[in-house]
């Protein structure tokens, strides 16, 4: 009998000690690990997790960027060996998708409700086109323009394009007048895919050529492609001295210093050309076809999304902040805070300039050709057009040598041109 | 009798430490990287054994062939200059320093800084001295009055992989210049003065006695430099990016491999191509292990002795 209570009391303690255990650990403090490649923005992302951290007292969000350039190694590595962050900034479209591809992500769709609100042409960065499930919350847009310095504008009584032969006459009266008309330069390639991006959608027509190419209609021999590329020779002259040598950091040098009038440039730089030079007053305008009348696009993709590692150790906590960045709320202070388009829908940007470029984008926005759909395989999109748009401002290569050599090389993966 | 196997075979715990870390770290990458070459990848996910597929993707398959070929020649070109420079102003500085000239110290300190510069550090450097906007180099040419000459270095075609050549060769020259001077002071003096009074002049001496005798050395060195330069990735990388800009020409085995595995650092994102990646480097491994056991070989037949 004696022997009998002691067994007892020892299955009850253990009972006990199992059910409460949860109960304990419950109440303590949950530590998130959020990885980036934003080590510009650590002080923003430190200022959303604290407003964050106040609404959830019990959950700790701790922001850990790495570089740039080196970032996708170290996540997928840290992915592959079962371990890696709970909250991971993603990039977006084929930057993203083998992630999810190789189940390393939570899909968030039925989770998360507020993405129900999303543009869908946004949710297309974090889908996995396989399954067709979204895998993160985007944050930010970008977009792809003509930039222009004010100052110098009204201080030679010019005023924004309406046709391409006036850009032309606004190009030649700025190189007229001692500016270089556009910052733009040769040296990295990926700047020569910016500078396409401004300039390419209004000549090969935006979204209609954008949906055709994508479905395997039309291809990048067509006419409308060779044309767009065309039209970027033709600024050549307007282009910095040695143009061929002159590298991202010298364009925003040369645009932040006021030694040049234009910058094809995507949205993302208003943020640094702020702290740059505080007193420089940028205007935005779409690259305007021949005609006034032709309609003028800019190009538009997401720039990468937040999703939760599929292995996370607190689910529930890392949907919280999941769903913290998927709110209004966020939405709104990260447009206010780094100065970029938030991808929340309803958000306004307190800066003039971004509101403007929100509205353009509403309403001439076409999704960035290359970087939307044609980075899911290798050579991507992005890395031939780069290179052989280097090959053609070289002299090189002709424009119908530069739009063979892509076409051959996406065709080797990509499917509809097969 | 345990404890006679074990005096007998104590070496085994001695090499044990090496051998986990060479084999945790070396043979162990080195065989995954075999395995995953015969695979089809999808993205992060092994599919099908390929047999030698990747490998034929990779030399014969548009466009991939055309980027091996062009980067395996860039290497190529990579290691002849270096070699050239290195045999010829490299040895020639060794053996003006070997004379002890007063001041000698000192430049001989001056060639070795740049090698003991991190490539960061370098590569760094050079990208500002070279910017065709403000750099300090084309403000040099045209104040000698060279201003014809001022070009954007870094950003074309006919000049990126030579410029990044003498950079790479101004970081490196300081080591061979080292390890030459050893060689040098490795030569026992009788010889020279032997030469001497048989009337041999500086230039005979040195062609028969002094360069035979330094021959070991400089097929050591040209081995390494081989290596080196074959394996190159982190200047170009620094200065040009992984793409090989501008127009690939610029690209190496390295920012092939790098650029195929990891996707381009410049597009933010892209999946990497694991499967041809690793053939990649399979073929590194081939092309830099035969040459090298080769040269080697070729170094022990014709070892002499003095």
């Amino acid at each position: 009998m004696h022997v009998r209570l002691m067994r007892l009391t020892q299955v009850l303690f253990l009972a006990l000690a199992v059910l409460l255990a949860p109960a304990v650990a419950g109440a303590e403090e949950v530590t998130l690990t959020f990885w980036s490649w934003r080590t510009e923005d650590v002080d923003a992302y430190n200022q959303f997790i604290a407003a964050f951290e106040a609404e959830h007292p019990g959950i700790r969000v701790r922001f850990v960027p790495y570089r740039n350039t080196e970032y996708n190694t170290i996540l997928a590595t840290a992915l592959q060996a079962g371990s890696g962050p709970d909250i991971i900034h993603l990039r977006a479209y084929g930057g993203m998708e083998p992630l999810a591809q190789a189940g390393y992500l939570m899909p968030l769709d039925d989770k998360v409700e507020a993405l129900k609100d999303f543009n869908p042409d946004h949710l297309a960065g974090a889908t996995n086109r396989a399954d067709g499930r979204i895998y993160g919350v985007p944050f930010a847009l970008q977009t792809v323009q003509v930039l222009y310095n004010v100052r110098i504008f009204e201080e030679l009584g010019l005023k924004e394009p309406q046709t391409w032969s006036e850009l032309l006459e606004v190009a030649e009266a700025l190189k007229r007048a001692g500016y270089i008309p556009f910052a733009n330069g040769a040296k990295e390639g990926w700047t020569l895919e910016t500078f396409f991006g401004a300039v390419g959608p209004t000549f090969y027509g935006g979204s209609q050529y954008y949906e055709e190419v994508v479905a395997g209609e039309a291809t990048f021999e067509d006419p409308r492609f060779k044309r767009a590329v065309e039209k970027m020779l033709e600024l050549r002259p307007y282009l910095p001295d040695n143009y061929m040598g002159v590298g991202y950091t010298d364009m925003q040098v040369l645009f932040a210093q006021e030694l040049a009038g234009m910058m094809l440039a995507g949205s993302y730089e208003l943020g640094t050309f702020a702290q740059m030079n505080p007193d420089l007053k940028i205007g935005v305008f779409p690259i305007p076809g021949e005609r006034a009348e032709d309609p003028a696009y800019i190009s538009v993709y997401v720039d990468g999304s937040y999703g939760i590692n599929a292995n996370t150790k607190h689910p529930e906590a890392a949907l919280a902040f999941i769903r913290f960045l998927a709110s209004r709320e966020y939405g709104q202070m990260f447009t206010n805070t780094l100065k970029q388009i938030s991808a929340v829908p309803g958000t306004q940007p307190e800066d003039p300039v971004l509101a403007e470029i929100v509205e353009l984008m509403e309403r001439q926005g076409t999704p960035y050709l290359m970087l939307t759909a044609f980075r899911y395989g290798q050579p991507s999109g992005s890395t031939l057009l780069q290179n052989e748009l280097q090959g053609v401002f070289a002299g090189l290569l002709s424009v119908d040598q530069a739009a063979a050599n892509i076409q051959e090389g996406v065709a080797s993966w990509y499917e509809p041109f097969q | 009798m345990v404890r006679r196997w074990m005096e007998r075979h104590a070496y085994i715990f001695f090499l044990l430490p090496g051998l986990v870390l060479y084999g945790v770290f070396m043979v162990y990458p080195l065989a995954s990287s075999l395995g995953y070459s015969l695979f089809h990848w999808d993205g992060l996910i092994r599919g099908p054994f390929a047999g030698l597929e990747n490998f034929k993707t990779v030399l014969t398959r548009s466009p991939y062939q055309a980027r091996f070929w062009g980067a395996l020649s860039h290497n190529v070109l990579f290691f002849v200059t270096t070699f050239a420079i290195q045999t010829t102003l490299g040895l020639a500085l060794a053996v003006l320093f070997r004379k002890k000239w007063r001041g000698f110290g000192f430049f001989q300190t001056v060639y070795f800084i740049p090698y003991t510069l991190s490539m960061v550090v370098v590569g760094f450097l050079w990208l500002l001295l070279l910017n065709p906007t403000w750099g300090a180099f084309n403000q040099f040419l045209r104040l000698i009055g060279l201003g014809s000459w001022v070009q954007p270095w870094l950003g074309q075609t006919e000049t990126a992989l030579w410029t990044i050549i003498l950079v790479n060769a101004w970081r490196w020259l300081g080591f061979p210049i080292l390890v030459f001077l050893a060689g040098l002071q490795g030569i026992p003096e009788e010889l020279h003065e032997a030469a001497t009074v048989d009337g041999a002049t500086g230039w005979q001496t040195f062609r028969h006695v002094t360069l035979p005798l330094l021959a070991p050395v400089i097929g050591m060195m040209t081995i390494l430099t081989f290596i080196w330069d074959f394996n190159a990735f982190e200047l170009v990388f620094i200065m040009q990016g992984s793409s090989g800009n501008p127009y690939y020409s610029t690209d190496l085995l390295g920012t092939l491999f790098y650029r195929t595995a990891f996707g381009d650092s410049t597009t933010g994102g892209e999946p990497g191509q694991i499967g041809i990646a690793s053939a990649i480097a399979v073929l590194m491994l081939i092309i830099i292990g035969a040459v090298s056991i080769l040269g080697v070989r070729q170094m022990q037949k014709r070892q002499v002795e003095y």
